[in-house]
């Protein structure tokens, strides 16, 4: 055991509870070093070592050749795993409107049900709202638990939490996926949380190990610059937040047979109101949401003063898009925050993102470059943007734009 | 007014960089800095604190090192530091930092208000706020962008959502997490860069918390990370030449074929 170097979390009775060793079997290939996102890996004289910044987080293990890291764990399974069965999406309304990123929910929810041979169910909670569980069917839902009730007309995170709870306590499904959306970040890690279960937030993808029959969610970290994978095998539900735009839309059919509808009764009693909401602002805008864009059209620095936006926000219109916008034109002050994309701002995967007169510093690209498409316009060709561009112009945005604007106009007769 | 922050230390990804022959990050020599959203959560419990007195205590988990990061919050004005570090927090997923961050949190005692900041920028999640405040069983308000009023017994504060803002009102003690717009953060004096190296840091391990083994570290996270990969690396973009009409022409065909236009 002299040759083995470890890292252990320790109980209060010495006894290793966790414990990550690297044996006899290491040759100091180096193999593990980038796969550790933490940089706690080194070879020292032709022997990986553990550091201290060592977070066990598990990702080393499976890159060695020779199974040479060993990261044991005491198995803690909690009881009654195999009574959880089904596919669950919790179907956000806002207003009484189902959210689209539940038909992109339903439509990869689909798959994995499908899968794992399981139901899909959808959870609908809200006030008068029988037409969207009708709708949620057509989407392919097998069964729709759908909570009508006045005081769940409007999301709060207090009932909506409470509710959702004690319907898995009833209905216990293995997987619940919702969108990762201002509600769905606020709400599910509260429901996670109460239920002592695993939550992953914001995957891009998500599959089902075939042989343990779980779930596999695939998400981005370090803003993007590494993906990782996922499980949550010992708990359940296992529970994924969603990033918009990025699955696939459920196929709409008015006919589907075989839906059906359970409606629940909730004791108004046990909906808890803590938080009041006073008043909803809507932002007075004409042109679509970000979050919910398939086209970005952004505008940097290079506009140069706060009025050139409108440049900006007349090709989105043509295109039926949203304005996004750089981090030093929020911080001038030019376009308000909501519009920010990146780091500090908004993370979007658009299938079309057009970046004008924007450097493209690495706090930026982390918000957008996941997108399908990525047209770049700027006079610098050096800019860092370039670098994740599908199609670069290099030019002044003041002659491209107008070109631009005006060419599609034509094609698209608007 | 008892207001806690929560931050964490998170290596400034600004710096990182992929290297181009294995395509994986660059760690080395990156400095670590206190999570950007936290730094907006710092600076609006000072300011609450300016407003209508009482103490400001920050709180993180992570290793030692991260005694740094709380230093620096008491140069920016804040008051008091707690570091809960232990070997056995290693490992801890969102489930097993809310919990960890909630003891601790109960063994400071009396507080008003939680503040986060929107979420890690190393981890993206924005779970632990919300967990905090379960395991807290307070009211918590996500994406606040600005706080109204605060009364004795409640808050009100703006919530940014996606479609534009709300306002709402809940009692305390309460959580929120912070994103950007709520406040524009200080520098550090002179005289709290003095205060905070002079400042005592409490540190508590897990038995201080007397924290049950089984919810915290590696052994009370549900969730396990089973690969690390780059994305797809993007393929050499094409550059389109041309006048800027026969760029725009030929821009607007490209994008045609591709039938989202």
């Amino acid at each position: 055991m002299t040759d083995t170097t470890d890292s252990t979390a320790q109980t209060d009775n010495g006894e290793s509870m966790i414990e990550i060793k690297i044996t006899d079997k290491c040759t100091g290939c180096e193999k593990c070093i980038p796969s550790c996102p933490y940089g706690a890996i080194e070879v020292i004289d032709k022997k990986a070592i553990i550091k201290d910044n060592c977070t066990l987080c598990g990702a080393c293990v499976g890159s060695c050749p020779f199974k040479a890291i060993e990261l044991t764990k005491k198995e803690v399974k909690m009881a009654g795993l195999d009574k959880y069965k089904g596919v669950w999406v919790f179907a956000e309304q806002r207003n009484g409107r189902i959210q689209s990123v539940v038909y992109e929910l339903l439509g990869k929810g689909r798959k994995l049900a499908d899968q794992l041979k399981v139901e899909l169910s959808a959870v609908l909670l809200g006030e008068k709202i029988n037409k969207e569980a009708q709708e949620l069917i057509s989407h392919g839902a097998d069964k729709v638990y759908l909570v009508d009730h006045e005081k769940l007309k409007d999301f709060r995170d207090d009932s909506y939490a409470d509710v959702l709870v004690d319907l898995v306590s009833e209905y216990k499904p293995e997987i619940i996926l919702a969108g990762a959306t201002s509600i769905g970040r606020s709400l599910i890690p509260k429901v996670a949380t109460r239920l002592e279960t695993g939550l992953t937030a914001d995957c891009t993808g998500l599959d089902i190990d075939k042989e343990k029959n779980i779930l596999l969610q695939t998400r981005p970290a370090f803003g993007g610059n590494i993906m990782a994978t996922i499980i949550c095998p010992n708990h359940r539900p296992q529970m994924a937040t969603v990033r918009h735009k990025v699955m696939k839309e459920a196929p709409f059919d008015e006919n589907r047979k075989g839906g059906e509808i359970i409606r629940i009764e909730v004791d108004p009693k046990r909906i808890p109101l803590r938080t009041e909401v006073i008043k909803m602002v809507e932002r007075m805008e004409e042109t679509v949401l970000l979050e919910e864009a398939d086209i970005i059209v952004s505008g940097g620095r290079g506009l140069g003063a706060p009025e050139n936006f409108k440049i900006i926000e007349e090709l989105a219109k043509t295109l039926g898009g949203a304005v996004g916008a750089s981090r030093a034109t929020v911080d001038a002050g030019w376009i308000p925050y909501a519009h920010q994309v990146g780091q500090t701002g908004k993370t979007v995967c658009p299938k079309i993102y057009i970046a004008c007169g924007i450097s493209g510093q690495i706090q930026h690209l982390a918000g957008m470059q996941s997108s399908d498409i990525i047209v770049v316009i700027n006079k610098d060709p050096e800019a860092p943007i370039f670098n994740v561009a599908t199609y670069g112009i290099v030019g002044d945005l003041f002659e491209v734009m107008p070109a631009l604007i005006k060419k599609f106009k034509e094609v698209l007769g608007r | 007014m008892e207001i806690i922050v929560c931050i964490k230390q998170v290596p400034d990804t600004a710096d990182i960089k992929i290297d181009p022959k294995t395509n994986t990050l660059i760690r080395e020599g990156v400095p670590s800095i206190i999570n950007p959203f936290d730094t907006y959560a710092i600076e609006e419990g000072v300011r609450l604190k300016e407003k209508y007195q009482g103490k400001v205590t920050v709180i993180s988990m992570g290793p030692p090192q991260v005694e740094d990061a709380l230093r620096e919050a008491i140069s920016l004005g804040v008051d008091e530091g707690v570091l809960l570090s232990d070997r056995a927090f290693a490992g801890a997923d969102t489930l097993a930092t809310s919990y960890t961050l909630a003891e601790g949190i109960k063994k400071i005692g009396k507080f008003d208000l939680i503040i986060c900041g929107k979420q890690a920028m190393d981890g993206d999640t924005a779970q632990v706020g919300p967990g905090i405040a379960e395991k807290l069983n307070i009211p918590h308000v996500t994406y606040v962008k600005k706080i109204e009023e605060i009364k004795d017994d409640y808050v009100q504060v703006e919530r940014l959502m996606e479609e534009g803002y709300e306002v709402i009102r809940m009692p305390l003690p309460a959580l929120i997490t912070v994103v950007k717009e709520i406040n524009e953060p200080r520098m550090p004096s002179l005289k709290g860069k003095l205060k905070a190296k002079n400042a005592q840091i409490i540190t508590w391990s897990a038995k201080d918390l007397e924290a049950e083994e089984d919810r915290i570290g590696l052994q009370g996270s549900p969730t396990q990370v089973i690969k690390i990969f780059t994305p797809q690396p993007r393929g050499k973009g094409e550059t389109i030449e041309g006048t800027p009409p026969e760029q725009a022409a030929k821009l607007v065909e490209k994008l045609r074929e591709t039938k989202i236009v």
